[in-house]
């Protein structure tokens, strides 16, 4: 039917630099998108600048009070203000994506780029056993590095991070292979380029565009697979704000003290919409 | 139905699908046996056991752990060959045992949350391609992101609250056998629907404006028979292959699931080896999901060519 293709308009690329740049479309959503991140960024950096309630010891008599114009999201069953433990938690929740995020981005690109770049035997050989990692479900291989690692907020991170080493290395190692065909590296090869050199200068950086806005993607799903191990038991230990574990200490009071649960799994999804909505505009361009 | 699937296709498949287990059994051996050190002296060195040293070493030699790690490598996998999957740190059972009384189970959840996605996935699909449903569609276009950042944990929480305690709808004291499952179903389907919906309609999109679907349109057939007997066979291929990728989701989403409403179940018992630090007991569910990811891509690999004929190679001139 209608086979011809309609003429390919080039995008126009803003004159505004950087971050406008490398969104760009910018719709409205991932406007506010952007605008949420750096908000819970702000409450990991500076949380005393945002609530004036300690997230951590409770005032006795405040006990389980719905949310009110004191406390907009309530408090527990200690008499914290929630809102404060969220904006506390968030610091948590982001530095713990962060290390998640990079273990796989660094060790995942490592093994992708020693695969690629060497090729032949070593890179059927590593890819082989990538594969295998795939066919443990992520979060059983997360839970089989806890065991190792402990309980820990850091160590659950770690874990998280080791998961998503499989799919970095993947994406990493086709990268290398596409830049490696490119004529600037047979250039460089053949102008005495030494293979370390080359692979430093000219493969690593070709390579890492797209691994890095997978890197962005990845941010989302960390927060996530991080908020379960908390839940579970595995992360940060009580007192610690942490959303999961929040969300795991409200439930308790869930028939009665609903704002316990509901609002910190709000939080994780809209955060996590937000990293995704983010992520995946960074990965377009 | 002939499918020339040559005896060297099957055999081939079957051997990768030896490596990936016997590649999954040396990585948790390795990681959970011989990384975490002698966990037995780490268990029962603790001085409130006041256990004496011949104790602790008849205990070791109970586990096997006093063996050098090569000796004990081949002899757990000799072990696992043979069904016996090592013994629970903690309470001493063979691991087997429990597996096999979690084992049904798990699969009976997991086997109900996947049908129940699919089958939303499915309903939505078809739902989004009739006229006057187009905002389903809509919706479910956005919707796939929404659900997927939503924490499972969290949706069974709210699924409790909401049918259990808020409506009354299920029974929290005593449920009987089949109703105790259907939140735990749900909770386990939405998540697994929402990436089959989205692959099953993008490919809805794509096929129907494909030419042999204005052919068949062109020869009279109805816009139902275009869409279940040209657009849906096509468009299944693909949702096939996320549901190779879905099964390990759903053990996963066992461990989370099982856990939250309570049940009984390799999740909860992945849960519990976790906590109490039982490596053995671990290894063994981590080499099942290993064990069924294999077996579904294998299934998965064998069902492409009887569902798509142009997968099968062609044998003379009756392909």
């Amino acid at each position: 039917m209608s086979s011809f293709s309609e003429p390919v308009i080039a995008p126009r690329i803003g004159t505004g630099r950087g971050l406008r740049r490398l969104l760009h479309p910018v719709t409205p959503g991932l406007w506010l998108s952007v605008a949420i991140l750096i908000v819970v960024i702000l409450w990991a950096v500076a949380p005393g600048l945002w609530t004036g309630y300690n997230p951590v010891e409770g005032q006795s008599g405040n006990q389980l009070q719905s949310p009110s114009a004191a406390h907009w999201l309530g408090t527990d069953e200690l008499g914290r203000d929630q809102l404060a433990r969220l904006i506390h938690g968030a610091r948590y929740s982001l530095s713990g994506a962060l290390t998640a995020v990079g273990v796989g981005l660094l060790v995942g690109t490592l093994i992708g780029l020693v695969a690629g770049a060497t090729g032949g035997r070593t890179d059927t050989v590593i890819m082989r056993l990538v594969d295998v990692l795939l066919a443990i479900p992520s979060l059983l291989l997360a839970l089989s590095f806890i065991i190792i690692l402990g309980f820990g907020h850091i160590q659950a991170a770690i874990a998280v991070g080791i998961t998503s080493i499989a799919a970095f290395a993947r994406l990493a190692r086709s990268e290398v292979v596409s830049v490696r065909r490119r004529e600037y590296v047979e250039a460089a090869f053949g102008s005495g380029g030494t293979f370390l050199g080359v692979v430093w200068r000219h493969v690593l950086p070709n390579s890492l565009n797209s691994v890095l806005a997978y890197a962005a993607v990845q941010f989302g799903w960390a927060i996530l697979q991080i908020s379960t191990l908390g839940f579970l038991g595995y992360g940060a230990p009580p007192p610690t704000p942490e959303w999961g574990l929040m969300i795991a200490e409200g439930r308790n009071y869930m028939t009665t003290s609903w704002w316990l649960t509901i609002f910190p799994g709000l939080f994780v999804i809209v955060v996590v919409l937000a990293a995704n909505r983010v992520g995946r505009a960074l990965r377009r361009n | 139905m002939a499918t020339s699937l040559t005896l060297k296709n099957i055999v081939t498949k079957l051997g990768q699908g030896l490596f990936v287990l016997w590649a999954a059994f040396t990585i948790s051996f390795v990681l959970l046996q011989i990384m975490p050190g002698d966990a037995i002296l780490v268990r029962f060195m603790d001085g409130d056991m006041g256990l004496t040293p011949d104790a602790i070493a008849s205990i070791r030699t109970f586990y096997g752990a006093d063996e050098p790690f090569l000796v004990q490598y081949f002899q757990t996998i000799m072990a696992y060959l043979t069904g016996n999957f090592g013994n629970s740190v903690i309470s001493g059972m063979p691991v087997a045992q429990e597996i096999m009384v979690n084992l049904p189970r798990t699969a009976l959840l997991a086997g109900l949350g996947f049908t129940g996605g699919v089958t939303l996935a499915l309903i939505i699909a078809v739902l989004a391609t009739l006229p006057g449903f187009r905002w389903i569609r809509n919706l479910f276009q956005a919707a796939p992101a929404l659900l997927a950042s939503v924490p499972v944990f969290w949706l069974g929480i709210l699924l409790i609250q909401i049918f259990s305690f808020r409506l009354g709808l299920i029974s929290v004291i005593a449920p009987g056998p089949w109703e105790r499952l259907i939140l735990p179903v749900a909770t386990l389907a939405v998540p697994i629907a929402a990436p089959i919906a989205q692959i099953l309609l993008r490919n809805i999109d794509a096929f129907s404006v494909q030419p042999f679907a204005y052919v068949a349109r062109a020869k009279g057939a109805s816009q139902r028979y275009v869409l279940l007997r040209h657009v849906a066979r096509n468009a299944v291929l693909p949702v096939l292959t996320i549901a190779g990728v879905t099964f390990g989701e759903l053990l996963a989403g066992a461990v989370v699931t099982e856990t939250v409403f309570g049940l009984n179940g390799l999740g909860r018992l992945a849960e519990r080896s976790v906590r109490n630090q039982d490596a053995a007991v671990l290894q063994a569910v981590v080499l099942i999901a290993a064990f069924g990811y294999v077996v579904v891509n294998f299934i998965v690999d064998m069902l492409y060519p009887l569902i798509d004929p142009r997968l099968r190679k062609p044998q003379g001139g009756n392909a």
